[in-house]
C-alpha cells in the first residue's frame, strides 16, 4: 500500500490522475499539466507537498549538530523563522539530500527533506546525532501546501484570519512565521513568489478547498517539474545525488567555507575538490532544433560524449525544449549536440535558469 | 470513457486506421492513448515516401512528460503526413480522430486490413490495461 497524504481524498474528488511517487499516491495532474503550469506563472496555483518529510531537531546541541550535519551554516540564522537551503553530504562530499532548515530557537530547528529520500535521510540524521545532545522527531501530523504564483500571496491571505494576516504581513523571502495553526514560509520551488504552508493534517482538506474557492488552481507533480526546471532548480536523484558534489551541481553557493574552523561532514572531500577543480559542471541547454531533450540523453561535442542530460522537458512558458546537463568541466562550447533517439540535434548552452517571475531568460 | 469510433480499425499499440479506399489508410492515435499521454507538445512525423513494415517504429509523440513510439499498423509506404501537427501538436489531444491524424499510407496489401482489431476488440484490449 502506498502512502497517502492528508489531502489524498481532495485529489480524488477533483479527478486527479494519481501516480506513485517515491511510495506516495500523488496527483500527476488534474486534467492538463500545461494549464496548471500557466496558472502558476500567470496567477496562482497550489501543490500538495505533504509527502515531503518534516523533521524537528531539538535539544541543547541542536545548533552544534546541524553545523556539523550540513554544508551550509545554520549559525547564519539569527531571526526566528529564517530559512536556509543546504546540502546534506556524505564523507565523500556527495549529496545525500538537499533540504531547507528553519531556525525557530537555538534549541529548535525544523528541517524539510525530500519524500523519496525519507528513510535514508532519517537514518543518516539519527546516525550523526549519536554524537550530540539532540532529538530527531519526524512530524506526521501536518499537511503541507505550496501556493505559488504572482497572485499567490494575495489569494492565500484572502482566506486567513486578521490575526494570521498580521502574522505573515511583510514576511520576507525565505522567512517563515507561525500564524495561528499555520506555519507559513515564503519559500517555493517554481521561480514564483508564494508560500509553503504547514497546516494540521485534520484541517488540510478544508484549507485546500478554501484556497481553491479563492481561485488557487490545484496543480500536480507534472507541472511542478516543468516549473522547477524552468526556474533552474535541481531535483534530487536527477540533477544531483550521492555521486555528485555540490560544486558539480551549481550548489557551490550553499557551501559555507567560513569560518574555517567549522568542521562538517564532507568538508575535507570538498576542500580537495575545490583545490583541484570539480571534474564536472551543470549547464543549461536550449534546443535549437525541433524535438525534446530528456534525462539520460548524451551531450556530444566533436563526436565525443562530454556529458549527459539530467533533466529535460518542453518548457510551457518559452515553448522551447530546455534541459540541465552535467558535462565535463572543460566544456567551453556555446553549442553542443544532444543525441535524441536516432538524431543529433543542436542545443545552445545557457545558464541553467530559464524563466524568472514569469519572464523568459533565454 | 474514451471514444472508440465503430467505423475505424485499431491495433493494440493504440493506433487507429481509417480505410480511405484504393489501399490508402489514414492513421492516428486513439482517444485512450492521448488521454494516457497527456498534453502532446511535439510530433516527430515519419518521412514521406518511406517504406515501412508492420510494427516498425516510425514516429514519436512527445507529451510534456515522456516520448512514445508510434508504430506502423501495416506494411506499406507513407504517402502524406499531417503538417498541421508541426505547429499545433495539441490537435492530437483535442481531435484525435479528426484534425489530429498523423499520416496516410498506401498499404502493400489491402487485404492486410482484415488482420486489424475492430472497435469492440480494441475496447476489450484497453479494458485489460
Amino acid at each position: 500500500m502506498a502512502n497517502k497524504t492528508p489531502l489524498y481524498q481532495a485529489h480524488v474528488d477533483a479527478n486527479a490522475r494519481i501516480v506513485d511517487f517515491g511510495g506516495w499516491d500523488m496527483p500527476l495532474n488534474y486534467g492538463s499539466q500545461i494549464d496548471e503550469h500557466h496558472a502558476v506563472r500567470q496567477d496562482a496555483g497550489m501543490f500538495d507537498v505533504s509527502h515531503m518529510t518534516v523533521v524537528e531537531v531539538t535539544g541543547g546541541e541542536a545548533k552544534t549538530y546541524l553545523r556539523y550535519l550540513l554544508a551550509n551554516d545554520v549559525d547564519k540564522l539569527k531571526e526566528s523563522g529564517k530559512a536556509l537551503y543546504s546540502g546534506m553530504l556524505n564523507e565523500e562530499g556527495g549529496v545525500i539530500d538537499d533540504l531547507i532548515v528553519y531556525y525557530l530557537t537555538d534549541t529548535h530547528y525544523r528541517v524539510v527533506v525530500n519524500a523519496s529520500t525519507r528513510d535514508k535521510d532519517l537514518a543518516w540524521m539519527e546516525n550523526v546525532a549519536q554524537q550530540f545532545d539532540v532529538a530527531i522527531e519526524e512530524r506526521v501530523d501536518v499537511a503541507m501546501i505550496a501556493v505559488q504564483g504572482p497572485n499567490a500571496i494575495e489569494k492565500a491571505q484572502s482566506i486567513m484570519s486578521d490575526e494570521q494576516k498580521a502574522a505573515v504581513a511583510g514576511l520576507k523571502p525565505f522567512v517563515a512565521a507561525q500564524a495561528g495553526d499555520l506555519f507559513v514560509a515564503r519559500t517555493g520551488y517554481t521561480g514564483e513568489d508564494g508560500y509553503e504552508i504547514m497546516v494540521p493534517d485534520s484541517q488540510g482538506i478544508e484549507f485546500w478547498n478554501q484556497l481553491a474557492a479563492a481561485g488557487v488552481k490545484p496543480c500536480g507533480l507534472a507541472a511542478r517539474d516543468t516549473l522547477r526546471l524552468e526556474a533552474g532548480m535541481n531535483l534530487y536523484g536527477h540533477d544531483m545525488d550521492e555521486t555528485v558534489s555540490p560544486l558539480e551541481a551549481n550548489m557551490g553557493w550553499t557551501i559555507a567555507w567560513e569560518p574555517e574552523d567549522r568542521d562538517f561532514v564532507g568538508r575535507n572531500a570538498l576542500t580537495e575538490q575545490k583545490a583541484q577543480g570539480a571534474p564536472r559542471k551543470l549547464i543549461g541547454l536550449v534546443l535549437e532544433d525541433k524535438g525534446i531533450m530528456r534525462e539520460g540523453q548524451e551531450v556530444i561535442v566533436n563526436d565525443e560524449v562530454v556529458g549527459v542530460v539530467t533533466s529535460g522537458t518542453m518548457s510551457p512558458t518559452t515553448g522551447k525544449s530546455i534541459a540541465m546537463a552535467r558535462v565535463n568541466r572543460a566544456l567551453q562550447e556555446e553549442q553542443v549536440l544532444v543525441q535524441i533517439r536516432k538524431k543529433q540535434l543542436l542545443a545552445r548552452v545557457v545558464k541553467p535558469s530559464f524563466v524568472r517571475k514569469g519572464e523568459s531568460l533565454i | 470513457m474514451s471514444q472508440i469510433p465503430a467505423e475505424l480499425k485499431y491495433v493494440s499499440s493504440h493506433e487507429w486506421i481509417r480505410d480511405e479506399g484504393d489501399g490508402v489508410v489514414t492513421v492516428g492515435i486513439t482517444d485512450h492513448a492521448q488521454e494516457l499521454l497527456g498534453d502532446v507538445v511535439f510530433v516527430d512525423a515519419p518521412e514521406v515516401d518511406s517504406e515501412v513494415d508492420a510494427e516498425d517504429e516510425i514516429a514519436v509523440v512527445e507529451s510534456v512528460k515522456a516520448a512514445s513510439d508510434i508504430y506502423a499498423p501495416l506494411a506499406g509506404t507513407i504517402i502524406e503526413v499531417n503538417e498541421e501537427l508541426e505547429d499545433s501538436p495539441e490537435l492530437v489531444n483535442t481531435d484525435p480522430y479528426g484534425d489530429g491524424w498523423m499520416f496516410k499510407m498506401k498499404l502493400a496489401d489491402a487485404g492486410d486490413m482484415d488482420s486489424l482489431l475492430s472497435a469492440d476488440e480494441y475496447a476489450d484490449e484497453i479494458a485489460e490495461d
